[in-house]
């Protein structure tokens, strides 16, 4: 009896639709979010992510009402984040269906937050999202906003130590530098957060060949969230699995693609 | 038909779909008519062993648990849902533990493991005469905790490992648990479901 590792891709919605859409051959509609979610589910997927990047408060109800159809299909947790701003934004996406949200921003301007919503839903809800990048703070390591535009002059090390005391359920650590680059994760960023964060750690930001995905377990990620790499058709989830597995980590549920 | 029992906020709306594909007819309630006469109760899991409780007494829960059984009639636990049937839990107590429904004797205990909650798919030994696991002894359940029961308690244990052993499922008689989520644990969780479903 071993835990599985995670597998978790991320989809970004705006408006109901879903963000760098794919060409899935077998999707009907690749910006329908809830049917993307299906599909990810059907290949495997442990866990799925939705991050709303809607601009307006029209868009965040039309995300509640994706959340609402996804969760009535779709039997693995559901993570929302995005726009998350109060204890009763949290209540809204929990009753629509979702099992967890993530926060940054919010939880940066107001630290308290994270204990509100932890005391109200129980920390398993929560997942503080961390958008950090190599810099000259305390640790090396600093937290942006912002999309990683933006430095909040706060050390990403303490962060992620005094946001685990207030009650976050999980980290889920964004390579800022990484993002994008499809070079591999920032290895060293995650064995440092790693060291300190006595929750689960899921590593995004920079996931590019199969072996990258190991090297990251092998720094201490519990899981592992990727978006692009997913929706551009690069590795199909159960490729990165298959990889896994054959490299003797724990994986549940390898479809042969 | 089926009852949730509705006691807090948190997602119920997975269970009563994942309940609904067995086909059965599946209503939310907090009302306790209702719940004693479902044909199956379903007490679902929201926040930690105290808040859970203090939704679980706002509503006479422990009675209709209570009575349900006296009447034969099955309950199924899930997760802190599970935790609550026994008689105490450590959860957020500054000492003296929380007191549960306390169908089964025993204290649910933080788990001995470096990193908590114990969050995602795992594995389980399952009793070899469990009805609810029948046909998935090898899958793999959505598990989110950090408290566990760690001894035998019941007529069948079936359990999982992490840090150490701890029970994640037990049936007994009318009243059944599962530690992990079946709502959230895919094909396999379905199957579980239907498999409680079709021993009512």
């Amino acid at each position: 009896m071993t835990l599985s590792v995670r597998i978790i891709p991320c989809l970004d919605v705006t408006d109901g639709r879903v963000v760098k859409g794919v060409n899935f051959t077998n999707l009907v509609d690749a910006g329908d979010p809830v049917e993307m979610a299906s599909l990810y589910d059907v290949e495997g997927a442990d866990e799925l992510t939705f991050l709303d990047i809607s601009a307006s408060s029209s868009g965040r109800e039309t995300t509640l009402d994706i959340v609402r159809k996804t969760a009535e299909q779709v039997f693995i947790p559901l993570t929302v984040g995005g726009g998350i701003r109060s204890v009763s934004d949290v209540d809204k996406l929990l009753r629509a269906g979702a099992d967890k949200v993530s926060i940054n921003t919010s939880g940066i301007a107001r630290p308290d937050l994270i204990a509100e919503i932890a005391d109200r839903f129980g920390s398993q809800v929560l997942v503080l999202s961390v958008d950090a990048r190599r810099a000259r703070t305390e640790s090396g390591f600093e937290v942006t906003t912002h999309g990683g535009r933006e430095s909040s002059g706060i050390d990403a090390l303490r962060w992620v130590e005094k946001a685990c005391e207030l009650g976050v359920g999980e980290i889920l650590l964004n390579s800022m530098d990484a993002d994008g680059t499809r070079a591999g994760y920032d290895i060293g960023m995650i064995a440092a957060v790693r060291s300190v964060a006595k929750v689960p750690l899921i590593a995004s930001g920079g996931a590019g060949a199969l072996s990258d995905f190991a090297a990251a377990l092998d720094a201490g990620a519990d899981a592992l969230l990727a978006a692009s790499v997913f929706h551009f058709g690069t590795h199909r989830i159960g490729d990165v699995k298959a990889y896994l597995a054959k490299h003797n980590y724990s994986v549940r549920n390898v479809v042969a693609t | 038909m089926i009852a949730i029992l509705d006691y807090g906020s948190g997602n119920l709306r997975s269970a009563e779909r994942a309940f609904a594909t067995t086909g059965q007819e599946v209503v939310l309630t907090s009302d306790p008519a209702i719940a004693i006469e479902a044909d199956g109760l379903v007490v679902p899991g929201v926040g930690a062993f105290s808040s859970c409780m203090n939704g679980i007494n706002a509503i006479n829960g422990v009675s209709i648990v209570q009575e349900r059984l006296q009447k034969e009639r099955p309950v199924l636990g899930i997760c802190i849902g599970m935790q609550i049937m026994f008689s105490q839990g450590t959860e957020n107590s500054q000492g003296q533990p929380f007191k549960g429904i306390g169908i089964w004797n025993g204290v649910v205990d933080r788990l001995n493991a470096p990193i908590l909650p114990h969050m995602g798919w795992n594995t389980v030994e399952a009793d070899p005469n469990s009805v609810l696991l029948k046909g998935i002894e090898e899958e793999s359940f959505y598990f989110v905790h950090s408290f566990a029961a760690k001894f035998s308690v019941g007529e069948k244990q079936s359990w999982s490992f992490y840090g150490e052993r701890f029970l994640a499922v037990v049936e007994d008689g009318y009243v059944c648990s599962t530690q992990f989520h079946p709502e959230k644990s895919g094909t396999a969780g379905l199957k579980l479901i239907r498999n409680w479903v079709d021993s009512l």
